[in-house]
């Protein structure tokens, strides 16, 4: 248990672009999982645009793809928990956490810089 | 943690964004198209400033002379490569891409 805990990294994943715009969200997403199943320590932060990801009632058929706002709800399934939205991000979209498809922590970007420095690893997508 | 912006603060809310999570005394390095921020007399040279405050600002040598950059708002300090792989070396990396 001891050699396992040693390979544990503190990784936080920054979402920072809307959701269907460019491939960045999706591709975010994907690198969230797979890191999952390494059981490292994750956590993810919605940040400006990247709050765009969260909001519920994304319907994407008319524009021809799946759509993966539903696999953000999934992610507690895989053990990652932590999820921060900059709460400045919200309200200058005018968006309240009643907005948002998954419970996340609502929390000012001081707080969530601290985070940030706290972390092993940070990647921005 | 060293924090490094790669875009034009004149095309993207990059720079704005990383000042704003910005913790006191790490420092942050301008590359690539991000070195326009540290022109003086510019229209970021106040956020520059205000940053200059509670961190060290580098900017990208090499960048800044293939754009033609020659006078950074005061303050600013130029690095080399090896200048900027000293850095990587003493500093976890937030790469504001």
């Amino acid at each position: 248990m001891t050699e396992e805990n040693a390979n544990i990294r503190k990784i936080m994943h920054v979402m920072r672009r809307a959701p269907h715009g460019t491939i960045y969200t999706y591709e975010g997403l994907e690198m969230i999982l797979i890191m999952a199943a390494y059981e490292q320590d994750l956590s993810v932060a919605f940040i400006g645009d990247g709050v765009y990801a969260l909001k519920k009632d994304q319907q994407t058929e008319g524009i021809g793809i799946k759509g993966f706002s539903r696999t953000f709800m999934a992610l507690d399934g895989y053990d990652v928990e932590k999820l921060y939205v900059d709460e400045a991000s919200l309200a200058e979209r005018g968006l309240s956490e009643e907005d948002l498809l998954v419970d996340v922590e609502i929390m000012d970007s001081g707080a969530i810089g601290r985070l940030m420095n706290e972390q092993d690893v940070v990647i921005h997508h | 943690m060293l924090h490094t912006i790669n875009k034009s603060p004149f095309e993207s809310a990059t720079m704005e964004t990383c000042f704003r999570f910005l913790q006191p005394g790490d420092p942050v390095l301008f590359i690539e198209d991000g070195v326009y921020a540290v022109e003086s007399a510019n229209r970021f040279s106040s956020d520059i400033r205000e940053a200059l405050e509670s961190n060290p600002v580098y900017a990208l040598k090499p960048d800044l002379d293939a754009r033609g950059i020659a006078t950074l708002t005061e303050g600013v300090l130029t690095v080399d490569y090896n200048g900027f792989v000293a850095l990587v070396e003493e500093h976890r990396m937030n790469s504001w891409l």
